[in-house]
């Protein structure tokens, strides 16, 4: 036995390093295993290094409107591999960030891959050799990976995931994108944004579909007007691979089939759990669908082993995963009044033109509850700050519980509401309802103002429309 | 301008009311404090006052208006020197409405008496419920709880809070049973709101030091006690009735049906009957001849049982419990003696099933064992009556105007008098006490 642990957390993602952080603030003797980067597949592979390349194409897209803010230039061209290499440089920084915060809280960073190995023993072996530990806590936060369905099997080439789209050899003048939840519509709209001809295929009847259908209606009207071609209802039955090119047969809802022949697949159907190769099994832990079956403070009813994160149950978000990870790392260190994590309370971020951002409740999923609900909306042409920015396309939308003024959900569209969203949520959070947000003073001229508004227009008392 | 004065919000669930009087004339000059009305709810009768001052420039609703919705205009309050049909500004008018209003319980309560209420708004958006309670204390709640417990009226101090810092959050309010609706509802009524509801009581903890008690968490069935007998002894109206039955006649009998047992291979008797077996015969059989005792509260009728089926008390280490001999007035007292010593064992193992323990009609509480002389019960709902028994003990009682000795016994019988008038429980006690003093009548 080499060493002994109260934490070791396996996965050093957001979740993992997170709940890693947590537990050495409060005492705990703590060690994160981690096989490939610290920052996991958000700082190296995600939602980092994406953002790296949308602001990219942000400011491409920014070069083509010059004349309209008063400037003039032209020739101007973009180099993918200085994108690309930008978006790495991000990563690269932002995990060598992480490894300062491991040795700042004098966490032990193992490098390999963990297995449960009994009851308070963890195995982690590195080129052919392996370490046994012992640990009174096991927090396994393993992350996800991108889900493949027979037929449709990346091949780091042609047929791409997220990992090869994110850092193209060259710009492919084409790209079919399976998939139209986030990751897949952040790379259509990064793609499409440099230029390049993007069919999203969605098997559900919109993009998006986890937002509010409103919202899923005017993103696909302004993708559409950007020139994305978008089939819903639509799946892939088959992709041929040519020479450099791949040809996708497409099958409608009516049963009607075309083909189209694209330079590269990106494959953006959800994620799976990476819960192979851990010992789940031996260990007596439940697997449900690729994901560990995990209690309210993510427990998984084997003593001394937690779950958290992508690994465990949805929203698979990032801020999700580092929340857990605190709450496992207090309730591990016995912190009183630690509280389950509330879904309805995850806001989520889309990061595509124009951002989406969301937390609680679709109007419909509201309408389903039976209550009765009141929602309000704003748009963006009502706002001072979006016409100055040059941003006036977009929508802010609140859903209310008409009795009790609870915000039941907020839904928005629009430049910069990733950056928004969290007022609603703080909202949520602390349970305010309808009224003080009425009473709250929102600064004059900033898009936050439509937060405002919506929130009066839930009671027709909107006041710039 | 004008401003409207609005229909009042009196209580948090109020939405219309009577506009029963006006106490002012269109013309007439008002200021602040100036009673303008008395408006009626279902539950009370209050008088509403003005905040500013002005003239009464239009009374737009009539007194004796019926249904007058919350925060519909129902009169007009214009400056001195101008016109009385001056336009009106709804949102200014919606401050105008003063925050306090009396509040006078209704007529033939209880609590009649004029009482000043927590700060009420008009508009019915703001708060209804009081941020803090009686006693000045800040509660802290969210917003939303607030809300919620306002539309349920429910006392948010009764509640303890399981958000940061015992904040009082949406879940707890949820969760938490509509407690003033169900707390004496006289009282909560003719407040109109939660801030003149009985008065939560201070935690013990407040008193004393930690460290100098040992404190023993509720268990569930701790919980069940408090939480039942609290609410039956709140709102049932108890009354108590007490009757001495001399046992003279029964410990013979008693002794002669004991001694008569037959005996088992193991030389055990069949049976061995106590004094209570026959308090639970004697009051099956009372219950039979008595139907209007054997009977239960429901909201809509008395339910009268066709059997009795009487419950005992049942002291276990954890607390008590009431298993239920169902049927007993056609059981022997043989078959009611074991059937209550298996109840008891189960009871005691916590094994019994709520089918045993539910329902019933009667109930015997007996605190003789200890030498307790007479007590008096708290009833088990949903039965209506419970008796008391003490200790059965040689007393001297006149007889002919002669002292004599006799073994005593004393009965307290706790009624409900929604369902048991007076004389009705008096009349029951009378059978009861003479199946007890002629134990032989109960073969008749």
């Amino acid at each position: 036995m080499s060493d002994s642990f109260d934490v070791i957390v396996v996965g050093g993602g957001p979740g993992g390093y997170v709940c890693a952080i947590r537990a050495a603030q409060l005492g705990l003797k703590t060690a994160v295993v981690e096989r490939d980067r610290l920052g996991g597949i958000c700082l190296n592979w995600g939602c980092i290094p994406t953002k790296a390349l949308l602001r990219s194409s942000e400011i491409w897209h920014l070069m083509h409107r010059l004349n309209e803010f008063g400037f003039s230039a032209d020739n101007f061209k973009f180099d993918i591999e200085k994108i690309v290499a930008r978006s790495r440089a991000v990563s690269q920084q932002l995990s060598n960030g992480v490894g300062f915060l491991m040795k700042k809280h004098k966490i032990t960073v193992i490098a390999g891959e963990a297995k449960l190995a009994g009851k308070g023993r963890l195995s982690v072996s590195k080129d052919g050799k392996a370490t046994e530990y012992a640990a009174k806590n096991i927090v396994l936060a393993t992350g996800a990976r991108a889900r493949t369905l027979p037929g449709l099997e990346p091949d780091g080439k042609l047929i791409w995931t997220y990992r090869e789209a994110m850092v193209p050899p060259s710009f492919p003048k084409s790209l079919l994108v399976v998939g139209s939840g986030a990751i897949g519509i952040e790379f259509a709209s990064f793609y499409r944004t440099l230029g390049a001809d993007v069919t999203v295929v969605e098997v559900l009847d919109r993009v998006l579909p986890v937002e509010d259908e409103e919202i899923s209606a005017f993103a696909a009207k302004a993708f559409a007007k950007q020139g994305m071609k978008l089939k819903v209802g639509t799946t892939v039955t088959e992709l041929k691979k040519g020479a450099d090119n791949v040809t996708a047969t497409l099958k409608a809802k009516d049963g009607k089939t075309e083909q189209v022949t694209v330079d590269r697949v990106i494959l953006a159907m959800g994620i799976v759990g990476n819960v192979e190769n851990i010992g789940l099994e031996a260990a007596g832990i439940k697997v449900d669908r690729t994901h560990v079956v995990a209690g309210k403070y993510g427990e998984t009813g084997v003593d001394g082993v937690w779950a958290i994160g992508d690994l465990v149950g949805a929203p698979w978000l990032a801020h999700k995963a580092m929340h857990e990870g605190v709450i496992v790392a207090e309730k591990i260190a016995g912190v009183k009044g630690v509280h389950p994590l509330n879904t309805s309370n995850v806001p989520g971020c889309t990061y595509c033109w124009p951002q989406v951002a969301s937390v609680g409740l679709t109007e419909a999923k509201a309408k389903e509850t039976g209550r009765k609900i009141k929602v309000g909306r704003f748009p963006f042409i009502g706002n001072g700050k979006a016409i100055a920015l040059g941003e006036a396309e977009g929508l802010v939308k609140t859903v209310f519980d008409a009795e009790t003024g609870e915000l039941l959900g907020a839904h928005m569209i629009g430049a910069e509401v990733t950056e928004l969203i969290q007022g609603y949520v703080v909202a949520k959070t602390g349970e305010l309802t309808d009224q003080e947000l009425s009473h709250t003073i929102f600064p004059h001229p900033t898009l936050s103002e439509m937060m405002h508004e919506a929130v009066l227009a839930a009671d027709n008392a909107a006041l710039h429309i | 301008m004008a401003t409207n004065i609005l229909m009042p919000a009196l209580s948090p669930t109020m939405e219309e009311g009577k506009l029963a009087r006006w106490l002012v004339k269109e013309g007439q000059t008002v200021k602040s404090g100036d009673i303008l009305a008395e408006i009626e709810t279902d539950k009370a009768t209050m008088e509403f006052e003005a905040v500013d001052e002005g003239r009464i420039g239009k009374i737009l609703v009539p007194e004796g208006t019926e249904g007058v919705k919350v925060n519909a205009p129902i009169a007009t309050l214009v400056a001195e020197g101008e016109a009385a049909d001056t336009s009106v500004d709804i949102p200014a008018a919606m401050k105008n409405i003063k925050d306090a209003v009396k509040a006078e319980a209704p007529k033939g309560d209880a609590a009649k008496e004029t009482v000043k209420t927590e700060t009420l708004k008009a508009e019915p958006k703001k708060e209804a419920v009081p941020a803090a309670t009686s006693d000045g204390k800040r509660i802290f709640a969210s917003p939303l709880a607030r809300r919620i417990a306002a539309g349920k009226g429910i006392d948010l101090a009764a509640l303890s809070g399981s958000g940061p810092r015992g904040r009082i959050v949406k879940a707890d309010v949820e969760n938490a049973k509509p407690g003033a609706k169900a707390a004496p509802a006289a009282a909560v009524a003719a407040a109109g709101t939660a801030g003149l509801g009985v008065a939560p009581l201070p935690d013990a903890k407040m008193f004393y030091k930690a460290g100098e008690y040992e404190e023993i968490p509720h268990d569930s069935m701790r919980k069940a006690i408090a939480k039942r007998l609290t609410s039956a002894k709140a709102l049932i109206p108890h009354y108590y009735l007490t009757i001495d039955c001399n046992l003279t006649a029964l410990m013979a009998t008693r002794e002669a049906l004991n001694a008569a047992a037959p005996k088992g291979k193991d030389k055990v008797p069949a049976y061995k009957l106590s004094v209570n077996d026959f308090v639970v015969k004697a009051s099956a059989m009372a219950l039979i001849k008595h139907p209007d005792v054997n009977a239960s509260w429901s909201e809509t009728a008395i339910l009268r049982h066709k059997h009795a089926d009487v419950g005992i008390a049942v002291a276990i280490p954890s607390g008590l419990i009431t298993p239920i001999v169902f049927a007993a007035e056609s059981k022997g007292l043989a078959a009611i003696s074991n059937e209550v010593k298996e109840l008891a064992i189960k009871a005691k193992d916590k094994k019994l099933k709520p089918q045993e323990y539910e329902g019933g009609g009667f109930s015997v509480s007996n605190l003789g064992m200890f030498g307790i002389k007479s007590f008096t019960s708290i009833i088990n709902p949903p039965q209506s009556c419970i008796i008391a028994v003490g200790a059965g003990e040689e007393r001297a009682i006149v007889v002919n105007g002669k002292i004599e000795v006799a073994t005593m016994m004393t009965v307290t019988m706790s009624c409900d008098h929604r369902v048991v008038d007076g004389a009705t429980g008096a009349k029951f006690l009378q059978t009861f006490k003479q199946f007890i003093e002629e134990p032989a009548s109960m073969l008749l």
